[in-house]
């Protein structure tokens, strides 16, 4: 089973890469978005710092939900996702492999870039290995519930608007959890019991979440 | 639940219960709202405005209830292909969106002269508000397909998945130290609610709950009946064609 996952992701690798830029997008937004924010509650630092981790965390997560709606959208228009689900795989399991790939090229680079931001945004030192953290946590999850909503709106209408509309609010406890993680991190208290809370949430959509989109996958092609 | 999955079972159901529910529900909601307009006693800290608690709560229960019979239609539409499961979940979600909008309403009503603002951003707030955005969800996810068979099994996937969003509204007031206060009534050692007050809130919930019933009932007929003469229309196409 783990062998046609495995071509599953690296292809999904290979066509990011070789189409280019998607990864590069992502994060050009991510910066710019979070550098809109001096701009409209001014550049005091003690504000920015008090508002950082927030900033981050809401920008993150919208980055991460602007191309989720191309998870699926491209294999489904092709007709290879039907392909791909008469394959003896689990559908959950391309579900998966499909996410991984997402991930890598959206989330992992959005955490890379991080560290930029907390700079820009005058996050206090003590807060950023906690924020890396909690993304590094959070942004998984994210892709999760995301694959979700990218599956329900395949063929749909105005897909991308209707898909931030039934996801962003299941993101909410992400961003509660992951900006609480920062925000004792900075204050100088255990990050770790919010971390753990993320954690378990990634796992409990790395549970249902494949499943849930399964489902989804297989009734948008019957 | 099997028993009335038939649709003609279910109108003759549903025909002969409907006036009973609505009759119910109008003297339930006349009867509490008596009972908390005029026989009730004023609260000791908040005053008069304990009233609004006779609305926000039941609204609060309804708008749970009926997020549970959208979510139970759902999946006695995609497990078991009953035909009225996803009429039902699909007319029982305007009704819980009514009951949340109802219940944010007026608890900010409540929160403006008791907490001094008219939203705060506790787990108990945030919650229902996501259980409202759910309900939109879910009713954009059922129009935004020209198939609305597509649009009927989309919602009811996502209608599952927010369920997940029940546990937390339900128990948000224990597990975070919030600003709304924590359950009073649906306690394991009995509710701590005087019975002066308790009746009326009880009154309303029950004229809550047959409304909601009664609504449904006229919907899912009003659905069927919609259905029934969309199937006449193409057959009668059919014959001249």
């Amino acid at each position: 089973m783990i062998g046609p996952l495995r071509a599953i992701l690296l292809r999904d690798l290979r066509l990011a890469l070789r189409q280019g830029g998607d990864a590069a997008t992502v994060v050009l937004f991510f910066v710019l978005a979070a550098s809109l924010f001096p701009f409209g509650v001014g550049p005091e630092p003690n504000l920015l710092a008090r508002i950082a981790a927030g900033v981050i965390w809401v920008t993150a997560l919208l980055s991460v939900m602007l191309g989720i709606d191309r998870l699926f959208l491209a294999d489904h228009e092709d007709g290879s996702l039907e392909g791909l689900l008469t394959q003896p795989v689990p559908a959950a399991g391309i579900v998966v492999a499909k996410c991984a790939a997402q991930w890598l090229m959206s989330g992992l680079p959005l955490i890379l870039a991080t560290p930029i931001l907390a700079v820009f945004l005058q996050l206090p030192a003590e807060g950023l290995p906690a924020m890396l953290a909690a993304l590094a946590l959070g942004t998984p999850t994210l892709v999760l519930v995301g694959a979700i909503g990218a599956a329900l709106v395949l063929g749909a209408r105005r897909g991308g608007v209707l898909l931030a509309l039934l996801v962003l609010p299941l993101a909410v406890p992400v961003l509660v959890f992951g900006v609480a993680a920062v925000d004792a991190a900075v204050a100088g208290l255990p990050a770790r019991p919010h971390l753990l809370v993320l954690g378990a949430m990634l796992l409990a959509a790395l549970a249902l979440a494949p499943i849930a989109a399964a489902a989804a996958l297989r009734q948008a092609l019957e | 639940m099997h028993r009335f999955a038939n649709p003609a079972r279910f109108q003759r159901f549903s025909a002969a219960a409907l006036p009973w529910f609505a009759g119910a529900a109008i003297l339930c909601l006349g009867a509490g709202l008596y009972f908390s307009l005029f026989r009730s006693p004023a609260d000791y800290q908040q005053g008069e405005t304990v009233r609004i608690m006779y609305v926000h709560v039941p609204a609060a229960w309804m708008a749970l209830f009926a997020y549970l019979v959208v979510a139970a239609g759902s999946v006695s539409a995609l497990v078991w292909k009953h035909p009225l499961g996803e009429v039902v979940a699909r007319a029982a979600a305007p009704i819980g969106a009514g009951f949340t909008l109802v219940c944010l309403v007026t608890g900010s009503l409540w929160g403006k002269p008791m907490w001094g603002a008219w939203w705060v951003w506790d787990a108990r707030l945030t919650s229902v508000l996501v259980l409202f955005f759910l309900y939109l969800g879910y009713m954009a996810l059922l129009g935004a397909f020209d198939d609305p068979v597509r649009g009927g099994r989309a919602a009811s996937i996502l209608a599952i998945v927010g369920v997940v969003n029940l546990p937390v509204i339900k128990w948000s007031v224990d597990w975070w130290n919030t600003l709304h206060q924590p359950a009073s009534v649906a306690r394991m050692d009995g509710p701590t609610i005087h019975p002066s007050m308790l009746l009326p809130l009880l009154l309303m919930a029950a004229g809550f709950g047959f409304y909601f019933a009664a609504v449904l009932l006229l919907r899912v007929r009003a659905e069927l009946a919609a259905r029934r003469i969309r199937a006449l229309r193409l057959a009668a196409m059919e014959v001249e064609a």
